[in-house]
């Protein structure tokens, strides 16, 4: 039968394996029958409340009822938003003010940071919205009216003029992307996910729907432990983790670190990264101890449901190599585009497909940006979408990563608009010019400053107003900022200093 | 312990390092600081902290950091 809702995963896995466990974190687990009850109850809760197709925040603390929460709101009809409070206040206002949304989902441990944000619905806790009776003729009416093509979240990335971007994305396209994902990552009833990636990105969809698909399993890690290596290791073999899709510089840091020469993780069957470069160094550290393990580098943006193309290593990668993205899943397509839109072997990646989102949420404007009609088709309409990466086809035909056109950066598995770190500064008192430079070859961000302020009170204020990801390692303060004949201020020479040093 | 401070202070200017015992336990610093440490005390003072050294009781403080640096060099 042809699946309209990712709920119907949910549904097949709660009838064949309903006390199993499907998400625990370090203290506690939920079965598929508690994450069902729960989801189901919280539906019913938002059915009352007389909302439909609505976004529902999600403040809560990574856990697996978090999970519930955001399934309870595909239940009521509507589309979560997960928010986190790491989050910068700056950049959580603006989320809210975005959104307009009517009702907030929270915990008791996020209850106060929620009361405090001035939110103007109503808020409701977890155990409150949980424990609402099932109302299974609401729900019944709410599924008969829900199709394919309606949102289920709404996750929010950098913009470079420093406000967010609120990506939208249907049940069709996640459907879509879990069915080709899970095949390339060989997921079964007896995977074992380790999740590293926050819940307010799309990367979680990697281990959250596999999970409810197949009757998997998914742990989440305490974010405590990706400081220490050892201990992550033995957590990994504590729970016997078999599968991880996380970003390189959370792998980087333990083969960095020298630990897989005392410890390994044992059970790790298949390890995806993705969204940063991984030095061939530290990979080739991670394929020596564990020749075993599959290796998949991932590629996708945001704007295309999570990942569009996957390499499983094959080879031998020296120092100096760069590790393909491969080519797409099975129902994406994706062509590259020189300067003129025309066909090229090296260009701007552009995608086609299901896997394309609904665009950016009262948005229109950036939406048409970057959302635009096929050149290379004159025919019909046919969106692709514009990931403003570059990359390039080797000789076998993979496609290759090789930059951005912009001032996008990647940084721990983040994407950063620089514009975005210079627009929060530049609204600070008494920073007169700004700008921010990265370093690839050492994953820093440095930024220049001019302005009667001193470093400590501008990190300070830093810290208030951007994500921790995006704070600069390095802050200079300039007499004169360098400019360039036209009188902009002279990048490259800054980001040769910064890499100079 | 100047050169140690100097690094601390070059990841965040606005920590009283002096005072402060809660680096890790308040998530002042974040694994990417720590592998920074890591990285800087073997380029800057030539000692090696080894993986299971890297506990957050190493890592809470200014001083608790620099007492294991005296053990790795002098120990």
């Amino acid at each position: 039968m042809r699946q309209k809702n990712v709920l119907e995963y949910l549904e097949k896995t709660v009838r064949e394996l309903p006390d199993k466990t499907a998400y625990e974190d370090a203290d506690h687990g939920l079965t598929f029958q508690e994450v069902y009850r729960s989801s189901r109850a919280i539906g019913s809760f938002i059915a009352s409340k007389g909302l439909y197709n609505e976004p529902v925040i999600i403040f809560m603390k990574k856990t697996p009822e978090a999970v519930t929460a955001f399934f309870g709101s595909v239940y009521g009809g509507c589309y979560y938003v997960p928010i986190d409070e790491e989050m910068p206040r700056l950049g959580t206002d603006l989320i809210l003010k975005t959104l307009g949304a009517k009702l907030m989902i929270c915990d008791k441990d996020t209850r106060e940071a929620a009361s405090a944000l001035g939110f103007d619905g109503t808020i409701a806790d977890y155990d409150e919205a949980s424990s609402f009776p099932e109302d299974a003729e609401a729900l019944t009416s709410i599924r008969s009216r829900q199709i394919d093509t309606d949102p289920i979240y709404v996750v929010f990335t950098s913009g470079s003029t420093g406000v967010p971007k609120g990506v939208v994305a249907c049940h069709r396209s996640v459907i879509d992307y879990i069915e080709d994902l899970s095949e390339v990552l060989r997921v079964d009833r007896d995977t074992r996910f380790g999740n590293q990636s926050p819940f307010y990105f799309d990367a979680c969809l990697k281990e959250l729907y596999p999970t409810i698909k197949f009757g998997a399993s998914a742990v989440i890690i305490p974010k405590q432990l990706f400081m220490f290596p050892i201990k992550l290791v033995e957590f990994l073999n504590e729970k016997k983790i078999n599968t991880i899709c996380w970003v390189v510089s959370a792998l980087t840091m333990i083969s960095g670190l020298n630990v897989l020469q005392k410890t390994k993780p044992e059970y790790l069957k298949t390890i995806a990264f993705g969204s940063e470069v991984f030095p061939i160094k530290q990979f080739n550290r991670w394929r020596e101890a564990l020749p075993d393990t599959r290796f998949i580098n991932l590629y996708g943006p945001t704007e295309a449901t999570g990942m569009s193309c996957f390499y499983e290593v094959d080879r031998d990668f020296e120092e100096g190599d760069v590790i393909p993205i491969g080519g797409p899943f099975s129902n994406t397509d994706i062509i590259l585009l020189d300067e003129n839109d025309r066909p090229s072997e090296k260009g701007e990646i552009c995608i086609r497909g299901t896997a394309l989102t609904l665009g950016y949420y009262r948005d229109r404007t950036r939406t048409d940006e970057v959302f635009v009609e096929n050149p290379l088709n004159d025919r019909y309409r046919e969106l692709i979408y514009r990931t403003g990466d570059i990359a390039y086809r080797n000789e076998r035909g993979e496609l290759v990563f090789c930059s951005r056109k912009d001032h996008q950066i990647k940084h721990m598995g983040h994407r950063i608009e620089l514009g975005e770190i210079e627009a929060m500064v530049s609204g600070i008192d008494k920073v007169v010019l700004c700008c921010a430079v990265f370093d690839k070859e050492k994953d820093r961000i440095s930024l220049y400053y001019t302005g009667d302020i001193e470093k400590g009170d501008l990190d300070a204020a830093l810290k208030d107003g951007l994500p921790r990801y995006m704070l600069p390692h390095k802050i200079i303060k300039l007499e004169s900022m360098p400019l360039t004949p036209n009188g902009k201020i002279d990048r490259k020479k800054l980001a040769t200093e910064a890499a100079g040093k | 312990m100047e050169e140690l401070l100097e690094i601390l202070e070059e990841l965040h200017s606005d920590v009283d390092y002096e005072t402060c015992t809660t680096l890790v336990d308040d998530r002042i610093i974040d694994s990417f600081d720590i592998v920074t440490i890591v990285a800087e005390v073997d380029e800057r003072l030539g000692v090696m902290i080894p993986a299971e050294e890297i506990i957050p009781d190493n890592f809470n403080s200014a001083a608790s950091l620099w007492a294991l640096i005296d053990r790795l060099q002098n120990g």
